[in-house]
């Protein structure tokens, strides 16, 4: 069988243009499963997030489709190649940032670079091109010859995605990439990483706990909880799958009984709660049609309405909707011994 | 080959980017070094001997002459007189005096007559340092005096022990060959097998993992990183401590190069011994938990600071298969005794196979995932 015949071969049980398939996987630590059966295809140039709590398994996951950790059951297949039986294809063909800063702190930028260049066996000619070329990209040009420890944490990690992108891969996987970041240099991965998804013909498959990440940065996404896939879709669609998908915050000067039933005949209202001081919370599916209708109503009954607001749902509330639980960090216990960043460095 | 030398280069770049390291690897065979040395080998200086002397012939006279200018000279010890042998004997025994010489009458006629005359030594043989000392004072003393016999006389029951004692620098040059070995263990615990947990706890290793970088060419880059950093340290302290000793053997061409060739068989072999240690730990507190006990375990046996003849059989048996025995030995053949090639042939052989037997059995141990 030729290579070609063979990725064929591989695909053919996931749609065409798919690029990751991952077909019913499960990763087993003993007797606790972490992965308990996921799949899901990412095509080709897509930017799809993994979405969920810390503990959900998302790191477990993508440390499968990266070749880091062995396959319990189920099969991934990754640029055309199964990630447990052709584990060196695929490791040629992806990027990877681990979600702990793994870049060296005694080296310079530009050696933690040539190093991977190197590991990577990109030929000497390529090697000080690309990499010239990424420093540029994530604007580390100026420190190329500082050493690592002196960079904030938003410049180390900006430059490891310049280091998972040495050997030009195709797919390029990212685990928490901003997690512990400032919100600045939040906007500033999520805004290189789309100018680098663009230039470079990448697919990204990307984790993240953060919903305001994924919402922006994401062109599909999926939401995992307790190791399994509980929706997915686009941000938007998910949205749209939530009932009432805009929250009205209305309060009057004036408090009148009457206002209760009023609200709740207005058009697309789904329900109404009231609370103190004139304060009604209206959930509506159809945010801009309630708030237009609600204030011509107030105009012709001669109401002064003292603060409005109208908020879209979120992907938290979409969150909630699927899991019924709050997204915020939960407890995950540590496996072994976890290494302290050394001190004297940059936070 | 370009990626095990990544791994190398890294490992390389790290180690001189960090002097400290190096330092610290240097810090405690030479603190050993200098301290042993000393504390083991000092010249006695300033021991008080008695002098009974029942003979007040000429060849008497000449003795205490002796005895003032070394109180003046080399100062080892200074001369208290007494009228007899008991009270010296008593305040030997109470420590007042450090030892005491007997003159026999008659000593003078004797020696004139070349009758076998004798002069009586006493010392408290519970110090084997002091008594040793002063025997052997004593001894050249009376070979310089024509060889009259010495007749050690002791104070307690307890059978006179000659302990073979170096002076100070000849001990330093004793303990050399322990501190070099002692040197590339700590930079292979250190700078092999302490970093290159941390690195795993850390993710580094995450990161190597997800490259097509193989097994071996992991294992060999990080393995040839670890030997290369022993070799500096053995060859560094090599060079301080003989400086320090006063041995000036590894200037010659042949000997430095049977010298290289032992420091570099040494670290393959401690190198080796670690990676198989280490292959499977997570927890970076395991070498340094290690580190302290593998040293006792190790060292001590080894021969580097008293002679494996003297040991009892499971000491021996330690010793047998610990390469530090060899490399102690093979430091001791080029140091101390200039034997050539053919002496260190078998720690050559043993420690280089050592070395790549262990790194045989490590190699499978070693998981390519996470
Ligand atoms: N090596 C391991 N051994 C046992 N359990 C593990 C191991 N690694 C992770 N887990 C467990 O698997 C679950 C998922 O972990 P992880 O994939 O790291 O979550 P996430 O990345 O989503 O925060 C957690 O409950 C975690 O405790
Ligand atoms: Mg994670």
């Amino acid at each position: 069988m030729t290579a070609a015949l063979k990725d064929q071969a591989e695909t053919a049980a996931f749609p065409p243009g798919t690029i990751i398939g991952v077909d019913n996987i499960v990763k087993r630590y003993g007797d606790f499963e972490a992965v308990k059966g996921v799949s899901f295809n990412v095509g080709d140039g897509e930017i799809f997030g993994l979405l969920g709590p810390n503990g959900a398994g998302k790191s477990t996951l993508i440390r499968m489709l990266t070749t880091l950790i062995p396959v319990t059951a189920g099969r991934a297949v990754v640029a055309g190649h199964d990630v447990s039986k052709e584990s060196d294809a695929v490791r040629r063909a992806i990027g990877v940032i681990p979600q702990a800063m793994t870049s060296d702190i005694d080296l310079t930028v530009e050696e933690n670079l040539t190093i991977y260049a190197k590991l990577y066996e990109v030929p000497k000619a390529h090697r000080e091109k690309n990499i010239a070329e990424l420093l540029e990209a994530v604007d580390l040009t100026k420190w190329r010859k500082a050493q690592t420890k002196t960079l904030s944490g938003g410049m180390r990690r900006r430059l490891e995605i310049a280091r998972g992108l040495v050997h030009g891969p195709q797919i390029f996987f990212l685990d928490e990439p901003t997690t512990g970041l400032d919100p600045v240099s939040r906007v500033a991965v999520w805004e290189m990483l789309n100018r680098l998804k663009e230039r470079r013909k990448l697919t990204i498959l990307i984790t993240t706990h953060y919903m305001d990440e994924a919402d922006r940065l994401c062109d599909r996404i999926a939401i995992v909880d307790h190791g399994k896939l509980v929706a997915l879709d686009t941000p938007l669609a998910l949205k749209a799958t939530v009932p009432g998908s805009s929250v009205v915050e209305v309060q009057f000067e004036r408090e009148d009984a009457e206002w209760q039933s009023k609200l709740e005949q207005l058009p697309g209202v789904t329900s109404v709660e009231s609370h103190a001081n004139g304060l009604y919370r209206v959930l509506s599916a159809n945010g801009s049609q309630t708030t237009t209708q609600l204030v011509e109503l107030a105009a012709r009954e001669g109401q002064v309405i003292k603060g409005l607001s109208v908020q879209n749902t979120t992907l938290d509330d979409v969150f909630v909707y699927y899991t019924g639980r709050q997204l915020r960090d939960e407890q995950v216990k540590a496996h072994g011994f976890v290494m302290p960043q050394r001190p004297g460095m940059q936070p | 080959m370009t990626r095990m030398f990544a791994i190398v280069e890294r490992e390389m770049r790290k180690f001189f980017r960090s002097p400290a390291l190096m330092m610290v690897s240097m810090m405690l065979p030479l603190v050993q070094l200098v301290v042993l040395g000393n504390a083991f080998g000092g010249k006695i200086r300033n021991a008080k001997i008695g002098v009974v002397d029942y003979d007040h012939g000429s060849q008497a006279l000449k003795i205490h002459e002796a005895f003032q200018s070394i109180a003046v000279n080399i100062r080892t010890f200074t001369t208290v007189d007494y009228d007899n042998e008991q009270q010296a004997r008593e305040d030997v025994r109470t420590g007042k005096i450090d030892g005491a010489v007997i003159i026999p009458s008659q000593y003078s006629r004797r020696v004139l007559a070349d009758d076998s005359p004798a002069i009586g030594l006493v010392v408290d043989n519970t110090d084997q340092t002091m008594s040793g000392a002063l025997e052997q004072e004593m001894q050249s003393l009376v070979d310089a005096l024509n060889a009259p016999q010495i007749q050690p006389l002791v104070v307690q029951s307890i059978a006179l022990k000659i302990v073979e004692l170096y002076p100070y620098v000849e001990y330093m040059k004793y303990l050399l060959s322990g501190s070099v070995a002692l040197a590339m263990y700590v930079a292979v615990m250190i700078g092999g097998g302490m970093l290159y947990i941390d690195d795993k706890a850390r993710g580094i290793h995450e990161g190597f993992l997800v490259t097509p970088i193989t097994r071996l060419e992991l294992v060999l880059g990080l393995n040839l990183a670890g030997t290369i950093k022993a070799v500096l340290s053995g060859i560094t302290l090599a060079l301080i401590g003989s400086l320090a000793a006063g041995l000036g053997v590894i200037f010659h061409p042949m000997i430095a190069l049977q010298l290289f060739a032992l420091i570099v068989a040494t670290s393959v072999a401690f190198n080796g011994m670690m990676f198989l240690m280490m292959v499977r730990v997570e927890d970076p507190l395991v070498p340094r938990a290690m580190f302290g006990v593998l040293n006792t375990l190790l060292f001590f046996p080894s021969g580097a600071i008293s002679p494996i003849s003297g040991f009892p059989k499971w000491l021996k048996a330690i010793a047998i298969c610990d390469p530090f025995t060899y490399a102690v030995h093979g430091l001791k053949a080029i140091f101390l005794k200039d034997g050539g090639w053919v002496a260190i042939r078998f720690d050559l052989a043993f420690l280089f196979g050592f070395g790549i037997v262990t790194l045989l059995v490590a190699t499978p141990l070693f998981k390519r995932t996470l």
